[in-house]
């Protein structure tokens, strides 16, 4: 029998760190940032490829791109991916700061696309009505495609400081993105370089209908809420497929399964890898995003529960392979859109 | 004295050949500067913001450091490196809403444990417009008019959870904004964050007596310091405030040596590094609004007159008069026989602390003693040692003559600054 069994196809685990609306992060600890430093901690020891952390502009919490952003110095490897919704934001300004959390985070930062559908959020900004889902993903996935034309628009080698000529910057490395969408335009240049990873992980929610398109054409990982495994692998064949389709290699799209998990003891924690490993084994998903009833209880029982037992079968790393976010799922570096033209244009 | 540090950014002050220079853009960097200004007892620590890259004559301006990081995010992460010292963002109210911010500056407060201020800047032009859903031009009033009801519209944000821990709903109709609805966090540690308003214009001078906490400004001679300094203050009654509620602090830059003269030629090296051949072509060319590409940096000024065009210099500040300026340069350098680069250099001389540690020590001690400051934001020229020097060799100066801490005596910036807690609004009943 080999000696290294280990999964030819690596498992990806992800664990949210905030709970269920109706625990409402009401209490001190939503405010404290050491909560989610040891989170994120007790985390990256169970080698978890990232965490995300929820937003909204009309629920308690605070904003959970600063919230990680805290986080980033206190932590070595995980990967950190807070929600950031596109609805009422600028677009340049969400960009720059997902790329600044991936500088902090020296290459471990990721996004979640969010959109703001209530009322209550349009209020709270009074510039225009809430939408119709399909609208607001459709925008969405604009802002996530400007995103990373703006992470792109300086090429990696831009900053040359030439002191013989007085550059800082070779301008044509640097390049406007002139995007015009359905209800903003971008003229570009980011004024922040390229991050450490090219461009940070774009995670989306796919399970909605008017959610699935954006996530096949712009997300790097795709969750997917499902209660069985025939329902996740369907759901990732489609978004394979759609990916495909729009020209994509399917094989740079993770899908995970988002599951919520509440573990009381020890043997719910058996009975989770249990059940992830006959989900792997089925080919429902490339991993698993959990979302915990009470989180400090159930990473704690997933670290010291679940992930030695996934360990012991041969299906979870115990070391992390790289340093980046990209490195952990696999995900190779983009290559940049404008250096790629520029080379074949002359 | 209050002491502030400014992280070497977007413009030519920052010298970036040579050695020792890091980057601009690495936590690493960041991390440096925040933690040698904490170690000299700083009050806070600054950004800047940018939000379109320059232009020069039509093109990306590529002579100066560019490229810089979205400040909340920076300062959230120093929040975890730091203990005491204040987190200050830069963040225009012309392009942001005042939910998201007042949210996303709160977060801060709490992140921080109550070391989190605002710079409020606001932009004019549509050049920086075409970044953003916003766009637009706002002429210099309204851009004022905008800004003080941003403000006023955080601060009913941040003080919509009263004593009694519940969220009231916030309702604000102005001709800018209507923002109806509950804020997602209770009051910050500090109550509000710190407000700090940049400008010296007769607009942001009213703007700052009626709003700020801090006021960020460019005099630097004991003179100019004094005038402004009593303006300032001068206006504060009309709006209810007393004198020690709003701290004035020019940015200065400074450079040590172990002699006088020692100084003054470090000085005037680091001056021809920041003012390189192209950079002074560039000087130029701004004041006379053409392409003056072909002259020698190192010979004569041109002796035709400016042709003003408003598009040649995109993203930074204009130049009032040109004429009168061209005319300045012209005398001063025919008068002291100036090539076009020295010309620069003699006239855009921004270095105002200049001697041995003992020296600057008792020029920063004398600006505060004759009430031109209440204390400095020190820019230094280098990332991300140009503080090094100072804390080391100056902040134990101060301390000796007692007008630095040499401890803090609180936690939050409120406290550092010795401004109360903003009034905490009443609870229900």
């Amino acid at each position: 029998m080999s000696v290294s069994p280990c999964a030819l196809r690596p498992l990806h685990l992800a664990f949210a760190l905030d709970g269920p609306v109706r625990r409402a992060r009401r209490g001190r600890e939503a405010y404290d940032p050491e909560h989610y430093v040891r989170l994120a901690r007790l985390a990256e020891r169970g080698t978890l490829d990232f965490v995300t952390l929820g937003d909204s502009f009309a629920r308690p919490g605070p904003d959970a791109l600063a919230v990680l952003a805290r986080v980033a110095p206190r932590t070595g490897r995980i990967g950190l991916v807070p929600a950031v919704t596109t609805t009422h934001t600028e677009p340049f300004h969400v960009s720059t700061a997902v790329n600044t959390l991936d500088w902090v985070s020296r290459g471990r930062a990721g996004w979640t696309v969010e959109v703001s559908r209530s009322r209550a959020e349009a209020r709270l900004f009074g510039r225009r009505d809430a939408a119709p889902a399909d609208a607001l993903w459709r925008e969405a996935g604009e802002v996530a495609d400007v995103a990373a034309r703006l992470w792109d628009s300086w090429e990696d080698d831009a900053e040359i400081r030439d002191a013989a000529t007085g550059r800082f910057v070779d301008r044509d490395r640097l390049h406007y993105v002139d995007f015009r969408g359905t209800s903003f335009s971008v003229r570009g240049p980011s004024i922040t370089p390229r991050p450490p990873q090219g461009r940070p992980v774009i995670v989306a929610d796919a399970t909605t209908r008017a959610a699935r398109e954006v996530a096949a054409a712009h997300a790097d990982v795709a969750l997917v809420r499902a209660e069985d495994p025939a329902t996740a692998g369907d759901a990732r064949a489609d978004l394979r497929e759609r990916a495909r389709a729009l020209g994509r290699d399917p094989d740079r799209l993770r899908v995970l399964a988002s599951l919520p998990v509440e573990l009381y003891c020890s043997g719910d924690a058996v009975g989770l890898a249990d059940l992830i490993g006959d989900w792997h084994a089925d080919g429902a998903c490339d991993g698993f995003h959990l979302r915990p009833a009470d989180p400090q209880r159930d990473l704690a029982r997933l670290v010291d529960g679940t992930v030695p037992v996934l360990q012991h079968r041969c299906l979870l790393r115990r070391f992390y392979p790289g340093a980046t976010l990209r490195e952990h799922l696999g995900l190779p570096r983009p290559a940049n859109r404008y250096a790629a033209a520029r080379k074949v244009s002359p | 004295m209050h002491l502030a540090a400014h992280f070497p950014g977007v413009n030519n002050t920052t010298v970036w050949t040579g050695d020792p220079v890091g980057s601009q853009i690495d936590f690493a960097s960041f991390e440096h500067l925040a933690r040698t200004a904490e170690r000299g007892r700083f009050d806070f620590f600054f950004l800047a913001e940018g939000l379109r890259l320059r232009e020069h004559k039509g093109r990306i301006h590529d002579l100066d450091v560019m490229g810089r990081p979205e400040a909340i995010t920076v300062l959230s992460a120093l929040a975890a490196v730091t203990d005491r010292l204040g987190l200050a963002a830069t963040v225009s109210a012309t392009f942001n809403e005042p939910y998201e911010l007042a949210r996303r500056l709160s977060t801060l407060d709490h992140l921080s444990g109550g070391r989190a201020a605002w710079n409020v800047v606001t932009t004019s032009d549509a050049f920086t417009g075409e970044n953003f859903r916003r766009g637009g031009f706002l002429d210099r009033a309204d851009r004022y008019v905008r800004a003080a009801e941003f403000v006023a519209t955080a601060r009913a944000l941040w003080d919509s959870w009263p004593a009694d821990g519940t969220a009231r709903p916030v309702a604000h109709q102005g001709p800018h904004f209507t923002v109806r609805g509950e804020f997602t966090l209770p009051r910050s540690p500090q109550g509000h964050p710190v407000i700090i308003q940049a400008g010296d214009s007769a607009e942001g001078r009213d703007f700052a007596a009626a709003t700020a906490d801090v006021i960020f400004t460019r005099h630097s001679t004991l003179a100019a310091g004094q005038e402004f300094y009593a303006d300032v203050k001068g206006r504060l009654p009309a709006h209810g405030r007393d004198a020690d509620s709003l701290k004035i602090m020019p940015g200065v830059t400074f450079v040590l040596g172990d002699t006088a003269a020692d100084a003054q030629e470090r000085a005037a090296t680091i001056r021809r590094e920041q003012v390189s051949p192209q950079n002074a072509l560039v000087a130029l060319e701004q004041v006379w609004g053409v392409d003056l590409s072909a002259y020698d940096p190192d010979g004569p000024l041109p002796d035709f007159d400016p042709v003003p065009d408003p598009e040649l210099a995109q993203g930074r500040v204009r130049i009032g008069d040109p004429k009168a300026v061209a005319d300045r340069w012209r005398a001063l350098s025919e008068a002291k026989g100036l090539s076009i680069r020295e010309t620069v250099i003699e006239t855009t001389g921004r270095q105002s602390f200049v001697g041995t540690p003992a020296a600057v020590a008792e020029e920063m001690t004398a600006f505060v003693a004759a009430r031109a400051a209440d204390g400095f934001i020190l820019v230094p020229h280098l990332t991300p040692g140009g503080l090094d020097d100072f804390v080391d060799r100056v902040v134990p100066l101060l301390q000796e003559r007692g007008v630095l801490r040499t401890e803090y005596e609180g936690v939050t910036l409120r406290s550092h600054l010795g401004l109360p807690e903003p009034a905490r609004p009443a609870g229900k009943g």
